[in-house]
């Protein structure tokens, strides 16, 4: 059954595409998307297990070039970008005043030295991080940035999966086993002047392509039709979310937010205090210095009764401990599985949490994350190509 | 698929099959599809009491969680288990295999209250669009 959005929404350059595919699509982020195409459990089980491909047409880019270009994106970023050698990307924070989260994104920096730097930023947020952005280049007058929302201008698909390098090369000329994990490169793809980045939210190996919006259409025609003899499929923002926590990747407004520290979100190592001020740098320092009141754990029901979702209160010991941040039945391990922001007193892996689900508590117990570890090393792989 | 002729249906995606004074009870065609992967079911025991217009149970997606809603007043007299143990079945057979509850009702005539078949089917054909 082929369900139409109900909702207003912005449509991507895929829209078509999907419908004819059966998606099932949905208001999501200002945007109409799909959620599933044959099902979530088989949709998730294709990208560990062979290979899917992903509209990412709502996600935002935004160029940042000019001569202080990284000077700025220090300042208004909490990783450490001036490590980045042109080609290579980082995971990074966009801090607010408070020491909390704006967004999570990916800085790249271009190929070209002097080209400066694209961030990808999530859909929902787009508009407030660009708006952001102003607000804190004109701050630092002293900066010599320009900034430049290109998300309109740009499609975004990402293929995903232990089979995603081996179809992916049958499109391109651009030897994809010498990009290694978060680093990109300018190419070609089914013809289309392409950015082709080695990233993905999945937890398998696989690439992010980035080419003019009216050319992305080419992209996914093609890598569904050379990735027929591997059973490529589609896969919507349902399996996309699953495949995410079961990777342990943070998803914003979830384990991310405004009021969250990214040490309590375990994303200390997203923040690099020594790397000169920044937008949030002092609170950050005194809670990394305090320790969190608060930590993110992993868990997984060892009793029956439904699956965690976030909201969810935590007990431990009979007291409210926390909140499920994500949970879901984890189609890998099928098992229950969570992540929750919770008491410092009551973490550590091994021991337990109650689940409050509709009233009920159900038994958890708190594991090392991530949850599923792919079994492949994207840079072994290269050796044994 | 259209609904099954011999029963009757709720707007909130239930289907009832009176046989005397025992009616089966499961979630519809229209119900499972919406939900998608069905991972989880909770049903009360035999014995436990449910009300019309009340929610008895509850079936989980990957997605979502929803209640599932007595159309009827009664008792249960049996609970499908094997239902319970393997939720998907909902997905592979709502109409026959995971009938989810028998249920001795207090006064038919609350089954003959709930819509045909066919006007169950406009109404989820309207809900659609």
């Amino acid at each position: 059954m082929t369900t139409d959005a109900t909702g207003e929404g912005r449509k991507t350059a895929l829209y078509d595409r999907h419908v004819a595919a059966g998606a099932r699509m949905i208001p999501f982020a200002g945007w109409i998307m799909p959620v599933q195409y044959e099902g979530i459990l088989a949709e998730h089980r294709t990208v560990r297990n062979g290979v899917g491909l992903f509209d990412l047409g709502h996600m935002g880019q935004v160029d940042v070039t000019g001569p202080d270009a990284l000077g700025w994106l220090q300042y208004a970023t909490t990783n450490d970008a001036s490590k980045l050698e042109p080609g290579q990307a980082v995971y990074s924070l966009i801090p607010n005043e408070t020491g909390g989260v704006i967004d999570d994104i990916i800085i790249y920096r271009r190929p070209d030295p002097d080209a400066g730097y694209m961030i990808v930023v999530n859909a929902a947020n787009t508009a407030r991080d660009v708006a952001w952005f102003h607000r804190v280049r004109e701050q630092r007058p002293d900066l010599d940035v320009t900034i430049k929302d290109i998300s309109a201008e740009l499609g975004m698909v990402a293929i995903q999966g232990p089979d995603a390098e081996k179809i992916a090369q049958r499109l391109t000329d651009t030897d994809l086993a010498t990009i290694d994990y978060f680093t990109w490169t300018a190419g070609e793809v089914a013809g289309v002047p392409a950015m082709i980045a080695r990233t993905g939210y999945t937890g398998e190996d696989g690439f992010e392509f980035y080419t003019a919006n009216d050319q992305i259409g080419t992209v996914w025609g093609q890598l569904i039709e050379q990735g027929a003899p591997e059973g490529i499929r589609p896969i919507g923002l349902g399996a996309r979310d699953t495949l995410r926590l079961e990777a342990r990747m943070p998803l914003y407004g979830n384990e991310l937010g405004e009021e969250i520290s990214p040490y309590e979100a375990g994303l200390g190592w997203a923040v690099s205090l020594d790397k000169g001020e920044f937008v949030g740098r002092e609170p950050m320092a005194s809670v990394k210095e305090q320790g969190t009141p608060r930590r993110t754990v992993g868990f997984k029901l060892t009793g029956r009764g439904g699956a965690p979702r976030t909201h969810y209160p935590v007990e431990a010991e009979g007291r409210e401990v926390g909140l499920v941040t994500s949970g879901c039945f984890s189609p890998t391990l099928e098992e229950n599985i969570g992540l929750a922001l919770i008491d410092r007193s009551a973490a550590g892996v091994g021991k337990p949490l109650s689940i409050i689900i509709r009233g009920k508590p159900v038994a958890a117990v708190q594991v090392k994350t991530p949850f599923y570890k792919k079994k492949t090393h994207p840079e072994a792989s290269h050796h044994t190509n | 698929m259209t609904a099954p002729d011999n029963r009757r249906y709720t707007k909130t995606h239930e289907w009832v099959q009176l046989d005397g004074d025992v009616a089966t009870l499961g979630i519809t065609d229209v119900a499972q599809n919406e939900l998608g992967d069905i991972t989880y079911l909770e049903l009360p025991d035999a014995g436990d009491s449910v009300s019309a217009g009340e929610p008895f149970g509850v079936v989980e997606s990957v997605k979502a969680a929803s209640d599932i809603y007595s159309p009827i007043d009664g008792e249960v007299v049996e609970r499908n288990d094997s239902a319970v143990d393997a939720p998907e079945l909902i997905n592979q057979s709502p109409y026959d295999k995971a009938w989810l509850l028998k249920v001795k009702v207090n006064d038919p005539e609350q089954v003959e209250a709930l819509m045909s078949p066919s006007d169950y089917d406009a109404f989820a054909e309207q809900e659609a669009h």
